[in-house]
């Protein structure tokens, strides 16, 4: 038997278990609605978990990106500083990024297309409930029993083919959220470690280096200032300037 | 005949068409049985371009059961393995 049949038996075992075996076909068109209502609940939440994702991978590739961005002026004060190792080491962290970078896009537009997906999926649901209210209604009234048996039954198992259509795309997101989640924890786990530099600790050991190396350099400035300061302070010699330090039996201030 | 493109709805394709889909329908079976990821994308995305062109998508209200069902158009071979290995895909 082919795929299209096998899926079709797949798709045939999954609505018997959406049908409710109502004595009476005009109840199982109630049961149906509701279901059905049930179903386009479901696929709504579905479409919030599938947002909720995607904003996650928004905010990890934000956090990469401006990881990345600082590595790229790392570097660059480190060039100006004269540090070459640095430098390079910065750049060699930037490039380690750019897979991951990668990867979170890859899921990005993989979560977006399901997204879009169960947009659609969900916007046919309310079609469906729409129409099916009315025709339920008219249903009822209008078929005798014999009739109904028939008629109701086919438009039963249509509506359910459907639902189980839904199930089924929203299973299928629900597996594409949760192996992104399993990915997702541990990418926050690597940037919590320090493993890709956290950037909630604004000093990791570049900045750290790069720092002692300006404070170095100011500290220089600083003593070639002061040591300029003495030296024109000894050819004026205009008296001291220090204050005499105050009496202990009077420490009354002035 | 009623064909259903699963997560896309369904299709009213003409039965003239039956054997264009058969023939494309049987290299996606041979793809599925001899495990080739590759082959699997291109029957699938061929199949599934078919139907989609031979017929006409029948609105969202009009509740009618399908012949035949196109797996998710963009699913993996294993997805598409594992979906067929639930109840009701046995190849009695």
């Amino acid at each position: 038997m082919g795929v299209m049949k096998r899926m079709s038996g797949i798709l045939q075992a999954k609505t018997n278990k959406l049908l409710d075996k109502a004595e009476d076909p005009r109840e199982s068109l109630d049961l149906s609605y509701q279901k059905l209502l049930e179903n386009l609940q479901k696929v709504r939440r579905s479409v919030a978990d599938v947002t909720t994702a995607k904003k996650r991978i928004e905010l990890q590739a934000t956090q990469l990106q401006a990881q990345a961005d600082k590595l790229q002026q790392q570097a660059k004060d480190a060039l100006t500083q004269n540090r070459e190792d640095l430098a390079r080491e910065a750049l060699a962290r930037r490039a380690a990024l750019a897979p991951q970078l990668a990867d979170l896009q890859t899921q990005h537009q993989q979560v977006a297309d399901q997204e879009q997906k169960l947009i659609v999926t969900a916007q046919n649901l309310q079609t469906q409930v729409d129409a099916f209210r009315t025709k339920k209604e008219t249903m009822k009234a209008t078929y005798t029993a014999a009739e109904a048996q028939t008629k109701i039954g086919e438009a039963v198992s249509g509506i359910s083919e459907s639902m189980g259509d839904a199930g089924m795309s929203v299973q299928r997101a629900q597996d594409k959220i949760d192996s992104m989640q399993a990915r997702a924890g541990a990418m926050d786990e690597l940037l919590a470690s320090g493993a890709l530099t956290d950037l909630t600790n604004p000093v990791d050991d570049i900045q750290a280096q790069l720092d002692q190396v300006s404070a170095s350099s100011t500290v220089d400035n600083d003593l070639a200032a002061l040591k300029a300061e003495i030296g024109a302070g000894a050819q004026a010699q205009l008296g001291p300037a220090d204050d005499a330090p105050a009496k202990d039996s009077d420490g009354a201030p002035a | 005949m009623i064909v259903r493109i699963l997560g896309e709805g369904q299709f009213d394709v003409p039965d003239t068409d039956r054997s264009t889909l058969d023939g494309l329908e049987e290299a996606l079976n041979t793809a599925v049985d001899g495990n080739d990821e590759q082959a699997f994308a291109a029957a699938l995305g061929a199949l599934a371009a078919a139907v989609r062109k031979a017929g006409v998508q029948l609105a969202p209200d009009s509740f009618t059961s399908s012949d035949l069902v196109v797996p998710f158009a963009d699913a993996s071979l294993a997805e598409t393995k594992s979906l067929l290995d639930e109840p009701g895909g046995e190849r009695t």
